[in-house]
């Protein structure tokens, strides 16, 4: 009996080895793809053993020259992940200050960056530098969120995780730094990319934080219309985008603000909002309402309530959140592809991947590079969130 | 349910200041980008206007509606999209519940295999759907045609043969979303209630009855809603499309309602034309979502 009950749990587990390898299999052969040169793409049948080249990652760089800075920021990504790494292994103490030297530094390499490259060199007019000081602001933001100034003035110690995030916010930054670099340089690709992660980003801080708000208010008031009013909100994002992006387009050509930034973080932040109310609503649907009520008795009013017993309460729930929203936004394309126009202003990746149609065919090598570095992010993300995916995808309804 | 607080404080908002203050932005962004336009292109709808022209709407009535109504074409693309949300659906519902009956079990990396298998579902549609032709490529080069050359006779042009071009489609799709199923599928079967299957087992329950009577009734609830997610979401079909059969061909063997909306609206520029045709297909997925969001809360009201 034992026996037959071995030899069925081997063939399930062979099952799934199988199932686990058609699925990853196009994933893999993107990223083949992508190493292969272009005599190893363009055979008779496929080739499985092939020579690593990188000749189509550099198709993707500026055809000018990697700028110097790229190497810099490069060096302070991989440094912050290695010695991020060896903080939270060996539970090594950090040195005191030095998540703040650490920050400064970037902050101080990113104004480097700003005042030292040229004004971007590709035909694109805008003008991609000011973008380090967009970082430069959002790294001291984070940081002041995570480690915050108290009145007495300066720094008290927090506790290590928080430092040890902190450590890390340079390497994320950085990263985005790298793009920023590289679209100034003059590389189409990262400036699409980069276009991604503005419109990406910046929908996403809106549409939480609005969504957070709305979502506090349905769960701990009565709202007149409850039902109807969150129905209504859901239904807005069941619409086929082809459907709500008609009127849209005429209304965007009316206020000039086809190709734009603001204009495509307006729109995702619409689309996003409902996402992000219906799933904050479950998650401060399960913050005891205990908490609030003893913080009003100590004298907090409601607002100071918000801020200073449900916000740190679900914090889980915002990240959560948050990513989600940052993924639809990267992943979006039928809004991207009506509203900008390819080789514009403010066009985002996807539609700009999928028009790469060449005058000789279709070079998969380059299609394969790109697709790959588009959709790292993604795989990074979801390995992070995957205890809260069957939230997400179901819209916070079922909960585990 | 939760009625006014009972505590008053003198200081700060109100309550309702705030309920209001922090509902308002959410509905005044919902209103401005959602149901304005929605409103303007109803208007559009009753009128011949095309957004490349110069020339002002003109009133026409009903005529778009009945001019659509009447197209035999139209109703072509309809069939089009219900095969497809039929095939498409029919084939992610058995291999995602399989794969999930297949996880679940313990063993080594549960976790992390689970996730490698969910991947797909989290990636862009477009972007990894314009890779796939490469796979699909029609002669032996593409991956797929290259696996299947031992069985097949000469290589199958999986994007240009009309008859087979939609089976492409469904590939992709069900590469995708076969691993939404399974997630849901497989919170289902793992909130099933151990003891259930003890009891069937001291009375000598065969495998089948098991399934049958103790898995199938408990999964069912939730099974449902994820079949009405995709339902939805296949309905709207557009992003594979667009990129795997170059925006729904060969010829219009591909085209979803969706498709040819897009093409209507962005290609012809026959705007009044295709803001009647968004209407009938928005009171379509009204409809559905109706009966969807009825059913989430009936489900959360149970859980």
């Amino acid at each position: 009996m034992q026996g037959r009950k071995n030899f069925w749990h081997y063939l399930i587990i062979i099952f799934i080895a199988v199932a686990v390898i058609i699925y990853i299999a196009p994933i893999y052969w993107i990223l083949a793809t992508s190493l292969k040169g272009f005599a190893d793409i363009a055979t008779k049948l496929p080739k499985f053993v092939f020579k690593i080249s990188l000749e189509n990652y550099q198709k993707l760089m500026p055809s000018e020259g990697v700028p110097g800075v790229t190497y810099l920021f490069l060096a302070e990504v991989s440094i912050g992940l290695i010695l991020f790494g060896v903080f939270s292994l060996f539970k090594v103490k950090l040195p005191r200050y030095l998540d703040l030297v650490w920050n400064s530094i970037f902050v101080l390499t990113c104004l480097y960056s700003f005042l030292s490259l040229p004004p971007m060199q590709s035909r694109l007019q805008t003008d991609a530098r000011f973008n380090f000081l967009l970082l430069i602001v959002c790294t001291i933001i984070a940081y002041l969120l995570i480690v915050p100034l108290k009145k007495t003035g300066g720094i008290v110690s927090q506790t290590e995780k928080k430092r040890r995030l902190t450590f890390v916010l340079p390497s994320v930054f950085g990263t985005i730094a790298i793009c920023v670099a590289l679209a100034n340089g003059g590389s189409k690709y990262f400036y699409q990319l980069l276009n991604s992660i503005i419109i990406g980003g910046g929908s996403t801080i809106l549409a939480v934080g609005l969504g957070t708000l709305a979502a506090y208010a349905f769960s701990r008031f009565d709202v007149a219309g409850k039902d109807d009013l969150l129905f209504f909100i859901l239904s807005t994002r069941m619409l086929p985008p082809v459907v709500v992006v008609i009127p849209i387009y005429l209304m965007y050509s009316q206020l000039g603000l086809r190709d734009t930034h603001f204009g495509l973080i307006l729109l995702y932040t619409t689309f996003n909002v409902s996402f992000a109310v219906w799933l904050m609503k479950g998650f401060i649907d399960e913050i005891p309402k205990e908490y609030e009520d003893a913080a009003l008795v100590d004298g907090y009013s409601r607002f100071q309530t918000f801020v200073k017993v449900i916000l740190p309460q679900s914090v889980t729930g915002i990240a959560a959140t948050a990513v989600f929203c940052l993924i639809t936004a990267w992943n979006e394309f039928a809004f991207a592809l009506v509203l900008t126009e390819v080789g514009g202003k403010a066009v985002t990746a996807p539609p700009s991947i999928t028009s790469a149609t060449g005058s000789a065919g279709m070079d998969w090598g380059k299609i394969a590079a790109s697709t790959f570095v588009f959709l790292l992010p993604v795989a990074v993300f979801t390995f992070l969130m995957r205890g809260h995916l069957l939230r997400g995808v179901t819209f916070g309804a079922v909960k585990k | 349910m939760q009625t006014n607080h009972p505590y008053k404080t003198s200081r700060g908002m109100s309550d309702y200041q705030l309920k209001m203050a922090f509902i308002m932005p959410t509905m005044i962004l919902l209103i401005l980008m959602n149901i304005f336009p929605l409103l303007w292109s109803l208007y559009l709808s009753f009128h011949r206007y095309k957004a490349s022209m110069p020339a002002a709407p003109r009133f026409i009535g009903v005529r778009n509606y009945a001019r659509l109504l009447q197209d035999p074409e139209i109703w072509g693309y309809f069939q089009t999209t219900a095969y497809f949300v039929f095939l498409a659906v029919a084939a992610q519902f058995f291999i995602g519940f399989g794969l999930a009956l297949l996880l679940n079990r313990e063993f080594r990396y549960k976790g992390f295999i689970t996730t490698l298998l969910l991947l797909p579902m989290m990636l862009s549609p477009v972007v990894v759907g314009l890779f796939w032709r490469f796979i699909l490529f029609s002669d032996n080069s593409g991956l797929l045609n290259f696996f299947l050359s031992p069985v097949l006779k000469s290589p199958i042009g999986w994007t240009t043969n009309p008859k087979v071009a939609m089976l492409a489609v469904v590939i992709v799709d069900t590469w995708m979303w076969s691993p939404f199923m399974m997630l849901i599928a497989l919170a289902g079967l793992s909130a099933v209630p151990k003891y259930l299957y003890e009891a069937a087992d001291v009375d000598r329950a065969s495998a089948w009855f098991k399934f049958r009577w103790i898995t199938l009734p408990l999964v069912s609830p939730l099974l449902l809603i994820a079949l009405l997610f995709r339902t939805m979401d296949a309905f709207k079909m557009f992003d594979i499309v667009y990129v795997l059969t170059r925006e729904g061909g060969p010829g219009t063997a591909t085209e979803t309602v969706s498709m040819n909306l897009y093409k209507l609206a962005f290609r012809n520029y026959n705007t009044g034309k295709a803001c009647a045709m968004a209407y009938i297909l928005l009171i379509i997925i009204v409809a559905l979502s109706n009966i969807y969001v009825k059913y989430l809360n009936r489900v959360k009201g149970e859980a």
